[in-house]
C-alpha cells in the first residue's frame, strides 16, 4: 500500500507514541462507523489509511527507530493498521450490502403489468378434439386414416350398400358434383374411408377415419354444410357387437368422463346389420335430473350410428364375410366438442372468428 | 308415423295406466325412435260444472259480465259452488258447462296459459268457463261450450255430464298421439298395425292382428270382378312394377254421409286432413293397416284397368292439379290401356277423383315395386303417403283385408252396398327362406342366445322357423321384405332380446404403428403456426367465380382445375375451392368486420387440383366387388385433393402496448413463418422473387424445395385485390402445398459431430446492384467459403450515396470453424477472400473498405 519511505522526517517520530497511535485508531474507527455511504467511506479511508494518514506516518517512522525498538514498534503499528483495515473492510461490506439491497428494491418491476407483445395463437378446438380422438385410438392399438372429400359415389354409397333407389340414399342430403351423373359427390360421411381401407389394407383392420364431411344443410345454430366425423372400423375374426359396445364405452369415458357410458338402440343403416343408434349417457345430469336441459330429461344424448359391417360391404370390398366380421361407427366430432365444452352455436365453429379459438387452450 | 294411442289400444293390449310417454319409451327399445308425444295441450283440473246462478253486472267500460256460481261437485276440494266471472252470455242457469279450475292449463297461440284465481270486475274469479276454441275443440269463440247442445244427440255422453266429472276424458282432451321415426327398412311400421306389433315385442303385451279377421271375411276373386290387366313391358331393374292388383266395388253411397267424428279425430291426430267419407276411409285403412288404397269414381271409368308404363311424352293431371309430363319408367294405372288414371302408387289423376257427387266407387289395393315407385316419386318431386309406404315395402298379402275393411266402413257409414265384384290379379313372390346357423346370432352379437330364444324371437316377429339342430330355415312374414340375410335375422334376435343386454368388451387389436408421418407433420405445422401467434380456422370449401376474379386470378384456368357442385347451397358459390386463400379471406373479413384490427389466421385443408379433364366415375351394383379396372377407374375419377396450408395476416403481429409501439405484419413475417416450418420439418426451402396474382408484383416470393418443387407463393396482397375484397391494406399471406412439404420432410436427419475448436469471425461489406437478390449473394459466399464456413449472417443492408445510385451494400458476418484444429488468422483471411471472390465473380460484388 505504502511505498518505500522516501520522505523520512525525524521530527515526526512522535507519531509512534502509543497513545497517539491509539488516538489515531479510535479516530479511524469512528470515521469508518460514521461513514453513511460508500463515498463517505472512501473519503474516510483516504484520511485514515491514506499516505498522509497518521498510521501511514507511524509506519514510515519505524524505519527511523533503532533496530532494538523496531520490532515492538512494528508490531504496535501493524496491529493498529490491522484494526483500522478490518474496520474499514467491514464497513465497506456493510455499505455494499446495503447498496445492493437498495438496488434490488429499486429494480423491482410491477409483475402485474400486462403481457402481449406477441400473443399466442391457437389451434381450432375441433382440430384439437379430432387429435384427442386420434390419440385415443392410437392408444388402443388402432391406426388413423383419411380419405378424399370429393368422393366417388361408389365409395360413398354403393360400396356401403346404399342401393341407388333406396330411400336411405335420399336421406343424406348429398352435394353432387356436376354433372350429377358423373358419379362424384362431396362425401356425406367418413364411411367411404371404410371401403377404401378394406380394399387397400385388407383384414384384420382396426382404423379410425377422422375428417370433414358435407350435407346440404343451410348454416344455422345446429347445422353446418361442412362438419367433422370420426369413423371407426374394426374387421377381424370373431368381432362382435359386444366389442362395438366396449369400444364406444371406452371412447365415451375418455372424452366425457369416467362413468359416461353408451346405449345402443336398434336402428337402420344400409352399411351395417345389425344397426344401432348410439346414445351417450347425459354428461350433465348423468341421467339423474328429469329437468336436465342437455338431455331433455331423458338421461341420454344422441351421438351417432353404428353396427356390424353389412356382409354386402365386406363382399364389395373383397373381404370374406364367412370368415370375418366387423363393426363400424360414426359420430360428430363437432357435436362431441359441443358436449365437452358447452359450445352451443355451430356457426361459431365454422365462421373463423378467432375469439372462438382463443377461449380454449391448446388442449380440449 | 303418428299413432293415436286409442287406435293403438285397439290392436294391442296397452296397459290402461300406460301413458304416451311410456309407450314411446317401449317403442324406442325396439328401434322406433320417439319424435314426440302430442296432446291437445289442455291440462286439468278441467271438470263439468252446472251453472247455479248468473248475475249480469254492467261495468263502466261498457261491458256486461256475468258473476256466476257454478256447481263443480267435489272437484274444487270444498264442494261449495265456484265463483267465476264470465263475459259470455250464451248460457243460462242450469246449463252444464266445462270449467277449468285454478292450476289447469289451456293452449293459446302465445303458449300454455296456466289459469289461476284472480281478482277481476270486483270479484275473485276462481277459474274459467270455457269455449270450444279455448279448449282447442273448434273455432267457435262466440260462446261458452254448453254440453246440453254438444251432446244433444248423444244421450250416453250427456249422462256422463255431472258436476265435478273429469271433462278431459269426456271431451277426449286426454288423447295422446305418439309420433315415432320409422327407419327406411321398416315399411310395415308406417301403420298402426305395425307399430302395435312392435309395441307387443317391446312390452310383451298381447297383439291381435286386425288383418286376420278381415282376411277371413274377405271374399275371394270373382269372375265378375272389375277387369284389370297388368301389362308391364319394361320392368325397372328386372322387377315387375305391379305384382298384385285387387279391387272391390261399393255402390249407392250417400253423397251427404259425413265421416264419423271418431274417424275424423283419428285421421287428424295421425296428421291427415279429413276430406270426404270415401277419401277418409281409404286414408284410414292405409294408416291403420299400411295398405295404400285408391278410390275411383266408378261412373268415370270405362271398361278395363290396364297397368302399364308411360309412353314418352304422355301427360297426366294429378290430384294436386298439376299437369305432369310422364317418363317411360313411370308406372300408370290407365283406363282401357289408354287414358292415364293415375301415377301408380304415387298419386291419382284428377279426372277420376271421387267427388261430392260420387255414389259408386271402385277401390284399388295394389302392390307396387319399391324401385319404380321411389323413382317416380323422386322424378316428379311428389312424395305422397302412398309412395312413402310403397318405397319402403308394403305387405303384399295385405290387399284383400284392406279392401274388406274399406268396404265395411263405406257400407256402414256411407250407406253403400258392397258389390259382389272382387278383383285379385297377380301373384307376388313369397318371401324367400333364409338359412341361418343357430349360433350365428351369438357369434355376431356376443351374447349367448339359447336356441329356444332364437326360435321364439323369430316366431314372435312372424317368421316360420324350420330346420335341424344347428341350422335353421327361416321364412319371413309377408310384411318383412327387409329380412333377406342371416344378419337381418340376427338384428331381430338382438333387438327383441334387447340391445341393452349386450355386454361391453374391448377388442384386442394386434397393435398399430401410431400416427402416420403426414399426420405428425400436420400437427407440427399447426402447432408451430399457433405458437407463432396465428389462429387456426376452417370453413366450407365453396367459392364463386367473382371471388376468383377479385383475387385477380384467371377464372377459366382456376375453374378448369376444380369441380362444380351441381346443387350448391348458394348459386353464387358453386365451385369447390382451388385454393385455401379463396375462402380464408372470408374469415379474415369476418374478424375485421367484427372489430378486430390485428388478425393472423391459418387454415390447413384440402383443395381441388385437377391435373386434366374431369372424369366420370363408373357406378356399380351394390354389394359387388368391382373388377380391378373398374375400381381403378373409380379411384382415378376422384380429383386430386392435395392438402394445403394458407396464412393471412393483417395489422400488428408484434403488438403495441405499454412497452412501446407495435410492428405491422409484413412479408418478412410470412417468410419467417415459412422458415420456421422448414426448420421445424428439417426441410431446405428456396425463396425467389416472383410475380403472380393475387400478390403485389414486387412483394411476392415463390417458395420451393431444394429440388425445385414449387411449394407455393407468399406475398403482400396486390392493392387491387385488397380493394376488390375490402381487406385491410398491406394484408400479407401465402399458401403452400403441405403434401409436398410432408413428402420432403419424410427422411431422418443425419447428425453431425459438433466442432469444438474456436470459431473465427470476419465481417465483409459487399456492394452489388440493387436488383441482385441477397439470397444469391449469400449463395456465392457459401460456395466460395467452402466447408469451413459455418455461418453467414447478413447484419446490415444499406443504400445511399456512399455506395452509388442503384447499388446496395450488404454487410455479412462470416463465421469459420474447423472440426480439427484452430484456424490461423491467415487461413481465415484466405477463406474470407475466397468467399468474397465468389460473390465478386458471380454478382460483381465489390468489397467496401
Amino acid at each position: 500500500m505504502s511505498g518505500p519511505n522516501t520522505s523520512y522526517d525525524p521530527v515526526e517520530v512522535a507519531a509512534l507514541d502509543p497513545s497517539a497511535l491509539d488516538a489515531a485508531v479510535e479516530a479511524a474507527l469512528a470515521a469508518a462507523a460514521a461513514a453513511a455511504t460508500l463515498e463517505e467511506l472512501k473519503a474516510a479511508r483516504g484520511a485514515h489509511q491514506g499516505d498522509r494518514s497518521p498510521l501511514a506516518l507511524a509506519n514510515r517512522e519505524i524505519g527511523a527507530l533503532p533496530p532494538s525498538a523496531r520490532a515492538e514498534a512494528g508490531k504496535r503499528v501493524g496491529e493498529a493498521r490491522g484494526r483500522v483495515g478490518r474496520a474499514f473492510a467491514a464497513r465497506q461490506a456493510d455499505l455494499e450490502a446495503e447498496r445492493d439491497a437498495r438496488i434490488l428494491v429499486e429494480e423491482a418491476v410491477d409483475v402485474t403489468l400486462p403481457t402481449g407483445r406477441r400473443p399466442l395463437g391457437r389451434r381450432h378446438p375441433v382440430e384439437l378434439m379430432s387429435q384427442r380422438i386420434a390419440d385415443l385410438f392410437v392408444g388402443l392399438g388402432w391406426e388413423v386414416v383419411e380419405g378424399p372429400e370429393i368422393e366417388a359415389e361408389w365409395f360413398n354409397f354403393d360400396a356401403l350398400n346404399f342401393d341407388a333407389d333406396h330411400p336411405a340414399r335420399q336421406m343424406q342430403d348429398t352435394f353432387y358434383v356436376d354433372p350429377p351423373q358423373g358419379g362424384l359427390v362431396l362425401r356425406t360421411h367418413t364411411s367411404p374411408v371404410q371401403a377404401r381401407t378394406l380394399l387397400e389394407r385388407g383384414v384384420p383392420v382396426y382404423v379410425a377415419a377422422i375428417g370433414r364431411v358435407f350435407r346440404t344443410d343451410e348454416l344455422d345454430a345446429t347445422h353446418m354444410p361442412a362438419f367433422h366425423q370420426v369413423e371407426g372400423l374394426a374387421v377381424d375374426e370373431g368381432i362382435t357387437m359386444a366389442h362395438l359396445k366396449g369400444t364406444l364405452d371406452r371412447l365415451a369415458a375418455e372424452l366425457f368422463g369416467e362413468g359416461i357410458t353408451t346405449r345402443l338402440r336398434p336402428s337402420y343403416f344400409p352399411f351395417t346389420e345389425p344397426s344401432a343408434e348410439m346414445d351417450l349417457r347425459c354428461f350433465v345430469c348423468r341421467g339423474e335430473d328429469p329437468q336436465c336441459r342437455a338431455c331433455k330429461g331423458t338421461g341420454w344424448i344422441e351421438w351417432g350410428g353404428c353396427g356390424m359391417v353389412n356382409r354386402n360391404v365386406l363382399t364389395a370390398c373383397g373381404v370374406d364375410p364367412e370368415r370375418y366380421t366387423g363393426f363400424a361407427f360414426g359420430m360428430g366430432v363437432d357435436r362431441a366438442l359441443m358436449f365437452r365444452t358447452g359450445a352451443s352455436d355451430m356457426r361459431d365453429m365454422i365462421e373463423g372468428d378467432v375469439r372462438f379459438d382463443a377461449q380454449f387452450g391448446m388442449e380440449v | 308415423m303418428r299413432v293415436p294411442v286409442d287406435w293403438l289400444r285397439e290392436y294391442v293390449e296397452v296397459p290402461s295406466e300406460a301413458t304416451g310417454q311410456d309407450i314411446a319409451a317401449a317403442l324406442v327399445s325396439v328401434g322406433l325412435e320417439e319424435e314426440a308425444v302430442h296432446t291437445g295441450g289442455v291440462r286439468g283440473p278441467l271438470v263439468v260444472g252446472r251453472v247455479l246462478t248468473m248475475e249480469p253486472e254492467a261495468h263502466k267500460n261498457g261491458k256486461t259480465v256475468n258473476w256466476c256460481s257454478v256447481d263443480v261437485g267435489a272437484a274444487n276440494g270444498t264442494g261449495e259452488p265456484q265463483g267465476i266471472v264470465c263475459g259470455a252470455h250464451n248460457f243460462a242457469p242450469g246449463d252444464h258447462v266445462v270449467v277449468v279450475l285454478p292450476g289447469g292449463v289451456l293452449p293459446t297461440p302465445d303458449g300454455p296459459l296456466e289459469v289461476s284465481a284472480r281478482r277481476t270486475y270486483g270479484h275473485v274469479s276462481a277459474g274459467m268457463i270455457c269455449s270450444e276454441r279455448e279448449l282447442g275443440l273448434g273455432e267457435d269463440h262466440d260462446g261458452i261450450l254448453v254440453l246440453e247442445r254438444r251432446y244433444a244427440e248423444d244421450p250416453d255422453a250427456l249422462a256422463r255430464c255431472v258436476p265435478g266429472a273429469d271433462a278431459l276424458a269426456l271431451l277426449g282432451l286426454d288423447r295422446e298421439t305418439v309420433e315415432v321415426n320409422v327407419t327406411p327398412d321398416r315399411g310395415y311400421c308406417f301403420s298402426v298395425r305395425g307399430v302395435a306389433r312392435e309395441y307387443a315385442h317391446a312390452s310383451g303385451a298381447t297383439f291381435t292382428d286386425p288383418v286376420q279377421a278381415l282376411a277371413a271375411a274377405a271374399p275371394g276373386p270373382t269372375a265378375s270382378g272389375y277387369p284389370v290387366r297388368v301389362a308391364d313391358d319394361a320392368p325397372v331393374r328386372g322387377r315387375a312394377g305391379c305384382d298384385r292388383f285387387g279391387a272391390r266395388v261399393v255402390r249407392g253411397l250417400d253423397v251427404a254421409a259425413p265421416t264419423p267424428q271418431w274417424m275424423r279425430t283419428r285421421l287428424t291426430e295421425a296428421g291427415m286432413r279429413p276430406i270426404s267419407l270415401a277419401v277418409d276411409v281409404t286414408n284410414y285403412v292405409m294408416l291403420g293397416l299400411g295398405q295404400p288404397l285408391h278410390a275411383y269414381d266408378l261412373a268415370t271409368l270405362g271398361s278395363e284397368i290396364v297397368v302399364r308404363r308411360a309412353r314418352p311424352g304422355e301427360r297426366l293431371r294429378t290430384l294436386d292439379d298439376v299437369e305432369r309430363t310422364l317418363d317411360p319408367q313411370d308406372l300408370l294405372i290407365t283406363d282401357g290401356g289408354e287414358t292415364p288414371l293415375g301415377l301408380a302408387g304415387v298419386m291419382g289423376g284428377a279426372s277420376t277423383e271421387v267427388s261430392g257427387a260420387t255414389t259408386d266407387v271402385l277401390l284399388e289395393a295394389a302392390h307396387f315395386d319399391p324401385v319404380t315407385i321411389a323413382r317416380s316419386a323422386r322424378r316428379h318431386r311428389l312424395p305422397s303417403e302412398a309412395s312413402r309406404r310403397f318405397e319402403r315395402g308394403v305387405d303384399p298379402a295385405l290387399g284383400p283385408a284392406a279392401l274388406q275393411l274399406a268396404v265395411e266402413l263405406l257400407v256402414r257409414y256411407g250407406g253403400g252396398e258392397a258389390g259382389e265384384e272382387v278383383t285379385d290379379v297377380g301373384s307376388p313372390q313369397p318371401p324367400a327362406p333364409v338359412a341361418m346357423d343357430v349360433d350365428f346370432p351369438s357369434r355376431l352379437v356376443g351374447v349367448d342366445y339359447a336356441r329356444g330364444t332364437v326360435v321364439s324371437v323369430l316366431e314372435a316377429i312372424g317368421c316360420a322357423v324350420d330346420g335341424h339342430a344347428d341350422r335353421l330355415t327361416v321364412t319371413p312374414p309377408s310384411w318383412r321384405p327387409d329380412l333377406r340375410t342371416a344378419e337381418d335375422l340376427v338384428e331381430e334376435v338382438a333387438r327383441i332380446h334387447g340391445y341393452a343386454r349386450i355386454p361391453s368388451v374391448l377388442p384386442t387389436p394386434p397393435g398399430g404403428s401410431g400416427l402416420s408421418h403426414a399426420q405428425r407433420v400436420r400437427r407440427t405445422v399447426a402447432d408451430v403456426l399457433a405458437a407463432r401467434g396465428l389462429f387456426e380456422v376452417w370453413g366450407a370449401p365453396f367459392v364463386g367465380e367473382d371471388r376468383l376474379a377479385a383475387l385477380g386470378l384467371d377464372v377459366a384456368a382456376e375453374t378448369a382445375r376444380t369441380v362444380r357442385v351441381a346443387n350448391p347451397l348458394s348459386d353464387e358459390q358453386p365451385w369447390m375451392r382451388p385454393s385455401l386463400l379463396a375462402t380464408l379471406v372470408d374469415a379474415l373479413r369476418r374478424n375485421v368486420s367484427r372489430g378486430a384490427k390485428d388478425v393472423a389466421l391459418f387454415e390447413v385443408g384440402l383443395v381441388t387440383a385437377l391435373d386434366g379433364p374431369q372424369r366420370a366415375a363408373p357406378t356399380v351394383e351394390v354389394g359387388v366387388l368391382p373388377p380391378p379396372e373398374t375400381l381403378a377407374a373409380i379411384r382415378e375419377a376422384v380429383p386430386p385433393q392435395p392438402r394445403h396450408l394458407a396464412v393471412l395476416l393483417t395489422g400488428e403481429l408484434d403488438r403495441a402496448g405499454w412497452w412501446g409501439p407495435g410492428r405491422r405484419a409484413d412479408l418478412g413475417d410470412v417468410l419467417e413463418l415459412v422458415d420456421a416450418l422448414a426448420e421445424a420439418l428439417a426441410v431446405e426451402t428456396v425463396v425467389t422473387a416472383d410475380d403472380v396474382m393475387p400478390w403485389h408484383p414486387g412483394r411476392c416470393a415463390r417458395v420451393a424445395l431444394a429440388d425445385g418443387t414449387v411449394l407455393g407463393h407468399v406475398g403482400e396482397l396486390h392493392p387491387t385485390v385488397v380493394q376488390a375484397l375490402g381487406l385491410p391494406p398491406r394484408t400479407v399471406g401465402g399458401e403452400l402445398d403441405l403434401d409436398a412439404l410432408t413428402v420432403a420432410a419424410d427422411h431422418p436427419v443425419r447428425a453431425r459431430t459438433l466442432a469444438t475448436y474456436p470459431m473465427a469471425q470476419s465481417d465483409v461489406a459487399l456492394v452489388v446492384d440493387r436488383a441482385v437478390p441477397a439470397a444469391a449473394v449469400r449463395g456465392s459466399l457459401v460456395a466460395g467459403g467452402g466447408d469451413l464456413l459455418e455461418a453467414v449472417q447478413l447484419f446490415d443492408v444499406f443504400e445511399g450515396e456512399q455506395v452509388g445510385a442503384g447499388r446496395k451494400s450488404l454487410a455479412y458476418r462470416l463465421t469459420f470453424r474447423s472440426p480439427e484444429r484452430t484456424l490461423t488468422t491467415e487461413e481465415v483471411s484466405g477463406l474470407r477472400d475466397a468467399a468474397v471472390a465468389a460473390a465478386a465473380r458471380d454478382h460483381g460484388a465489390v468489397q467496401r473498405a
